[in-house]
């Protein structure tokens, strides 16, 4: 069970100083004059690597040994007639998703220049890191559901001034779509936190990890609860059918929109569903967890077959995201350590690898001036680094083992197999129908031959490739060597399922246990059928 | 040493790093050598270990080292680890010796290509990733290699991007692997499930002390064997290996025929313990899948033109004897054919590459023909992997083609039936391949029945354009003489214009009558030079710029390895040969892989003596049948070339035009059900709640009187409604 | 019959109700302030009759006073609708409607 235990650096409050400082960097970039962008963009840039380097030394400061617990704890009270607090902490699940989007927001600022308006562009693009952090960070009810929502205005901003043709319709579809999603989620934190105070008799408190280890709604409310959550999240991720909004919001976006977009905000919907969804409602997520599987199995396969007909290329990119989430919600619903950590490592490995696609995709549409399939081809010839820079993140996002996406996706599906078999088998063929759409693609664009605009352009320059190159190496890294990040999310996941487990009755992890089909010493092999491996007294050595 | 198996795999990845980020440098032959000594590196290191593990005791042959884990997730925990045990050295020991030969002919045979560097990096990658699919320790590692090599062969199939066939190719390579690679990580997941482990030593050792559930073996074995047919190229997954022929010829030599698709033998050998457990019809079912695409790819390849489309099929067939082998459990028959096939079918390749360099890229043998006196180095070797790949004693292919056939009749003589007919179709159509390149008449200079049409096109158009010439001529003449009157000299050019006419109809009928009379030119003119007659002089400049330019033999670094694998063609046979328990080294080399799951040949001496005189008959029936149609030309050899195995029983046709046809039209529905059934209904509320807007709008016309209106109305009912809920 | 004061009051019920009726619905400014003058004079008939019945002289009292407003209010209403009416003919109450939704 999570300790809020606080640990780590206990002088230095990193997470506050995480949402603060873009914060603050946000009104600095605001109030400076608009004539000169360079220094817009260097306090921005700065302010953003600001924020990595402390992402980087919290992945390094974390307490492997006590992953489970929350660490680097900060509380104040806010609010405190209605119990709501600053309560902010990281745990294995969090600690990554921090990483990621310290990360990913200097990459973003330094790829692409907005072009116009720069003041405002960085101001919201700060202020947007600074939402994505408390998100990830909080542990306040009221403070997640601030932070939730507040993301929501400078996205719509960066996709509806710095967008590209139907910018205006993309951003008021994403806006209004994914807020009215969110608008019952309110509604289910005040009746938790209500009816949590009248069954303790206690005060009025949003925090968290009481609620959840207090568990004192009842069975029905907890899943009519439970359902206004999931379909906040629901939208966010997008899960089939709601997920209409995603290829409009990517196309349309500026190519860095579409980065923090794919690479980060989708995030925000997963981990919600892990951090609140299975936290709080374990018996719900359980009752429900047949539903999330099928949509996400449905999300698998659907967003690859309409990725294959699309003509532009972004969208096409758009698509091939609403797949791998499906992954993801597929590995979080198995409810075992498994399939989870597959999926936590999925948000991490998309969001490196969606975001080189697109900065990719971005650099192709800088030069070339058009998304569309049909008018480029035979790029390679003329843009040879981009197109092995391009192939080997192709080659992630198709799962390739060696390859980062590889080992996400293998561990949601051994996930998802060892509690749901045949969903499983059918999920793997979403592997199949990723190579298809994917190489169809790259075909079109890079091979064949170049007449034209294409046959001159021009490969990446210096600034480009640097830009790059730490997407890159992460991919190989994290495909060779995953061990370093697995571990630390691993107790965080146990506990996650084991408090699963402590509360759904007769459920226990679906898993394989060495030895449950195999009778070792007399030939006599029952032919019970394989069943989903329940707890037997293990033959042998237990692996 | 042994411990020092990870130097094996290394090697190629080192030249792989370094020829990617600092290869530039490196420049043309320089890069290659540089691969080609990573990979002898590689063939040394796995010598080094295969002699240390055969001075070790049968049963201490089994070594695991481990570099570090790579996912510990839950209660999976997989290691990059290391088996170096006999059957992964054997696959080493050809691969990276095939391989580093391979390396050297790429040498000469990429000179001058733009991507020099980058075909050796991919080709280093590959080797890498092969290696790490036969020595890795667990199922994951293999896949890793698996994959590896798939992506690899994509890339190397699509090398000569610029061209939109090449491409295509290499996309459906990989597209169709996947196919095989969903089985296979179906298959990872249920043994995961079943044994807690993915190990090789923790899953085999269980599985043949103990008993696995039937089922549970079944579906595991089912799922690798679609994994198998998926990269050994298997019907119906085979679709993709005839047309990976776009590559580069060393590509094809060492992926398409030696290494990758080797794959999926070596899996289903590794795991054998498992197929024992599994249910009775499932090694039946290996084992005619085996025979049958062995038969179909033999059919196919007796009509194909393309000098590497015939080796593709062949390899196909080859394969197809494998895994009939695998299905009959003879393993080390399986293993012993994969061995002496890599070296004969490399040979090959590397060969009609040499006859392709020669012939400055024409891969089409009706133009080859009698090119044996031009490069006889090649043609000599060339000769030995035929003689090889026919099965006539004593050349290597001889003996494990045999060893399969005696297996397949132990386990069932339809098996065996349909074996020997494979035999008799490959030894035909090798056959007809070497006739057809290397002996009969040159037919490089000839003329081609396209250019042979343009020419009589042309010619018939010239005469045409003369007859009207020459009744221009007529009129002229003949308004010049009415001009001037009864001028006798201006009759007589008159007279003379119409002689000119009638012979020039006269000559143009002649060539309309020749042409309508001509003899059709022949696909492959074994006779002789197609009689073109009156129009020789029309034939377009590529004729005889083709006559001036002889075919060539090839330079060393091509020539040497076709040596050596000739060399080995003829002694590979020593491994294994079946006369005494001593000279069976490769099934004592081997013995501690595959758990006692190795079928005994129930049969006696005298049989198997009878079915190898029948297979080496046949196999000669099949050569004299090739002699008698392609050299002695005393069969028509249309009988046997027939438009349908040409086009590979129109197959690969039906399933573009499903995937072009009714999978486009499937694909389009769902994509044009999302935008406008999915994100309609999205847009469908938008619309909505601005025509209910609109509607409630009505309420707003902006005068007073209305607003005041309302408020009366509602002032006055809610008295009313106060009123009416008191009591008096 | 005998003509009690509800007979009063109910005529001016039904006074003031046509005026009321009226002033919602006539758009000319002239016949709106007209109705009002008509509710005006309703409100006073039932001032004086209930006045009368119950013998209170505050009925009457009231009535002076409504009598006053009333004739103050329609010297200033009508002497605006008047200028306003001969600047622009034919306008009539609906042309405020800037509030339009």
């Amino acid at each position: 069970m999570p300790v809020l235990a606080s640990a780590g650096g206990d002088t230095f409050a990193v997470l506050p100083a995480l949402v603060l400082v873009p914060a603050v960097g946000a009104l600095l970039v605001a109030v400076l004059p608009r004539r000169r962008p360079e220094l817009l963009k260097l306090v921005a840039v700065a302010t953003s690597m600001v924020v990595a380097g402390m992402s980087a030394w919290l992945l390094v400061a974390f307490d492997v040994g006590r992953g489970a617990d929350m660490q680097f704890v900060f509380r104040q009270t806010w609010i405190a007639d209605l119990g709501v607090q600053w309560l902010l902490a990281v745990d294995g699940i969090s600690l990554f998703l921090v990483a990621l989007t310290g990360v990913l927001f200097p990459i973003a600022l330094l790829a692409v220049d907005p072009g116009h308006d720069d003041r405002a562009y960085f101001a919201w693009m700060l202020l947007l890191e600074a939402g994505v952090m408390g998100v990830f960070c909080a542990l306040d009810l009221m403070l997640f559901f601030l932070c939730f929502e507040v993301v929501l205005v400078p996205m719509y901003f960066l996709i509806g001034r710095w967008g590209h043709a139907d910018r205006a319709y993309a951003a008021t579809k994403f806006f209004l779509f994914t807020m009215a999603g969110s608008a019952l989620m309110l509604v289910g934190i005040l009746a938790l936190a209500f009816l949590h105070a009248d069954a303790t008799g206690g005060g009025l408190t949003f925090d968290l990890v009481e609620l959840a280890e207090a568990q004192s709604l009842g069975t029905a409310t907890a899943r009519w609860v439970f359902l206004s959550f999931a379909l906040a999240f629901a939208v966010k991720v997008p899960i089939f059918p709601l997920h209409t909004w995603l290829p409009d919001a990517h196309t349309e976006a500026s190519t860095a929109g579409s980065v923090i977009l794919a690479g980060v905000l989708l995030k925000l919907g997963t981990y919600g569903f892990l951090r609140f969804g299975l936290y709080l409602f374990p018996e719900a997520s359980h009752h429900f967890a047949p539903v999330f599987l099928t949509l996400g199995l449905v999300g698998i396969i659907y967003g690859a077959v309409v990725a294959t007909m699309q003509h532009d290329l972004k969208r096409l990119v758009a698509y091939s995201s609403v797949a791998h989430l499906g992954f993801i919600v597929l590995g979080t619903f198995a409810l075992n350590t498994e399939g989870i950590e597959g999926g936590l490592l999925q948000m991490v490995n998309h969001g490196v690898s969606t975001a080189a696609l697109f900065l990719l995709v971005g650099m192709i549409y800088e030069r070339r001036h058009t998304r569309q399939i049909d008018e480029l081809g035979g790029l390679q010839k003329a843009a040879p680094v981009m197109a092995a820079m391009f192939t080997v993140v192709m080659l992630s996002s198709i799962g390739l083992p060696g390859l980062n996406g590889f080992v996400g996706e293998f561990l949601v599906l051994v996930g998802t197999f060892n509690a749901h078999r045949w969903l499983a088998v059918a999920a793997t063929g979403g592997v199949i129908l990723a190579a298809l759409y994917l190489l169809w693609a790259y075909q079109r664009v890079f091979h064949g031959p170049a007449d034209g605009g294409n046959a001159e352009m021009r490969d990446l320059n210096l600034r480009e490739g640097l830009v790059m190159a730490p997407l890159l190496a992460l991919i190989v890294a994290m495909g060779i060597y995953p061990k370093p990040v697995i571990e630390r999310m691993e107790p965080a996941v146990d506990a996650l399922v084991a408090h699963v487990e402590a509360h759904v009755d007769g459920f226990h992890e679906s898993t394989s246990r060495f030895g449950a089909d195999i009778a070792v010493d007399s030939g006599e092999g029952h032919d019970a059928d394989a069943g989903v491996g329940h707890d037997s007294d293990g033959v042998g050595d237990d692996h | 040493m042994v411990d020092l198996v990870w130097l094996i795999p290394a090697f190629p990845l080192a030249g792989f790093l370094i020829l990617t980020f600092g290869g530039r440098r490196l420049g043309e032959p320089g890069a290659g050598w540089l691969a080609t000594g990573a990979m002898a590196g590689s063939f040394l290191a796995t010598v080094g270990v295969f002699l240390e593990m055969s001075g070790r005791d049968g049963h201490d042959r089994r070594s695991v080292t481990t570099l570090f884990e790579w996912v510990p997730a839950g209660d999976l925990t997989v290691d990059v680890g290391f088996l170096a045990d006999p059957l992964s050295l054997t696959m080493c020991l050809f691969i990276t010796g095939v391989g580093a030969l391979i390396h050297l002919y790429s040498i000469g045979y990429m000179h001058g290509d733009g991507g020099f560097r980058r075909f050796f990096a991919y080709l280093n990658l590959f080797a890498f990733a092969m290696l790490m699919l036969v020595l890795g320790d667990n199922l994951l590692i293999t896949f890793l290699g698996w994959e590896g090599v798939g992506a690899c062969s994509y890339l190397l199939i699509s090398f000569w991007f610029t061209d939109e066939a090449n491409a295509s190719a290499g996309k459906k390579a990989f597209i169709t692997n996947r196919i095989g690679d969903w089985g296979f990580m179906v298959a990872i997941f249920m043994t995961f499930s079943t044994f807690g482990s993915i190990a090789y030593v923790d899953v085999l050792d269980t599985t043949a002390t103990g008993t696995v559930a039937t089922s549970t073996a079944t579906f595991i074995a089912v799922m690798l064997f679609v994994g198998a047919i998926g990269k050994s190229a298997q019907f119906p997954l085979y679709l993709w290996l005839p047309d990976a022929m776009a590559g580069p010829t060393p590509v094809s030599a060492l992926i398409h025929a030696a290494t990758m698709v080797t794959s999926g033998i070596y899996l289903l050998t590794r795991v054998n313990p498992i197929i024992a457990d599994a249910a009775d019809w499932v090694p039946t079912l290996i084992a005619w899948t085996g025979a049958g695409t062995a038969l179909f790819a033999a059919t196919i390849a007796v009509a194909q033109r393309d000098i590497k489309k015939v080796l593709a099929y062949s390899t196909i067939s080859q394969l197809g004897y494998m895994f009939l082998a695998v299905g009959c459990g003879a393993y080390v028959a399986a293993v012993f054919h994969m061995v002496t096939h890599a070296f004969f079918k490399a040979l090959l390749f590397l060969g009609s590459g040499s006859v392709i360099h020669g012939m400055d890229g024409d891969q089409d043998m009706a133009h080859y023909g009698g090119l044996r006196r031009l490069m006889p180095i090649t043609a000599g070797t060339f000769v030995i992997g035929w003689l090889a790949i026919a099965g006539v004693p004593p050349f290597a292919g001889f003996w494990s083609k045999d060893e399969i056939l005696a297996f397949a009749w132990n386990e069932n003589p339809l098996l065996w039936l349909v074996g020997l007919v494979t035999a008799v179709l490959t030894a035909f159509y090798m056959t007809r391949l070497v006739i057809l390149t290397f002996f009969g008449r040159r037919r490089y200079a000839d003329p081609r029945p396209d250019e042979v049409e343009a020419a009589w096109a042309s010619a018939t158009a010239a005469a045409d354009a003369a007859v009207a010439a020459a009744s221009a001529a007529v009129d002229a003449a003949t308004a010049d003489a009415e001009a001037r009157g009864d001028d006798l000299t201006a009759l007589e050019a008159v007279v003379a214009a119409r002689d000119a006419h009638e012979q020039a109809v006269a000559a143009r009928d002649g060539i309309l009558a020749a042409a309508g009379a001509r003899p059709e030119v022949e696909a492959i003119a074994l006779e002789g030079a197609p009689d073109v007659g009156p129009v020789v002089d029309g034939l377009p400049e590529a004729v005889s710029s083709r006559a001036d330019h002889h075919p060539h033999e090839s330079p060393w670094t091509m020539v040497l390895p076709l040596v050596v694998l000739a060399a080995l063609s003829v002694l590979g046979g020593l491994v294994q040969l079946p006369f005494a328990a001593s000279t069976r080294r490769l099934e004592h080399w081997l013995e501690p892989t595959l758990f006692g799951n190795e079928v005994h040949l129930s049969l006696q001496g005298g049989t198997l003596w009878v079915l190898a005189v029948v297979a080496v008959a046949g196999g000669a029936v099949g050569i004299l049948v090739a002699v008698l149609a392609y050299l002695k030309r005393r069969v028509d050899y249309r009988v046997f070339e027939r438009p349908i195995l040409a086009e590979a029983w129109r197959l690969d046709r039906r399933v573009a035009d499903f995937m072009g046809g009714p999978g486009r039209v499937g694909f389009e529905a769902t994509a044009n059900f999302d935008s406008s059934v999915v994100d309609g209904a999205v847009n469908g509320v938008a619309t909505m709640v601005r025509s209910e807007a609109g509607l409630l709008r009505r309420f707003h016309n902006g005068l007073v009187r209305t607003y005041a209106a309302g408020i009366g109305v509602g002032a006055v009912g809610l008295v009313v409604w106060f009123l009416s809920r008191t009591s008096f | 019959m005998v003509v009690t004061t509800s007979w009063y009051l109910a005529l001016a019920a039904v006074l003031f109700s046509m005026g009321a009726v009226g002033l919602l619905v006539r758009r000319n400014p002239l016949i709106m302030i007209m109705c009002v003058e008509l509710m005006l004079n309703a409100v006073n008939l039932t001032f004086v009759s209930l006045g009368s019945d119950l013998g209170d002289l505050g009925g009457q009292l009231s009535v002076f006073f409504v009598l006053v407003v009333a004739a103050s209010e329609v010297v200033v209403g009508l002497a605006v609708i008047v200028a306003i009416m001969r600047r622009r003919q034919g306008a009539t109450a609906d042309d405020l409607s800037v509030l339009r939704g």
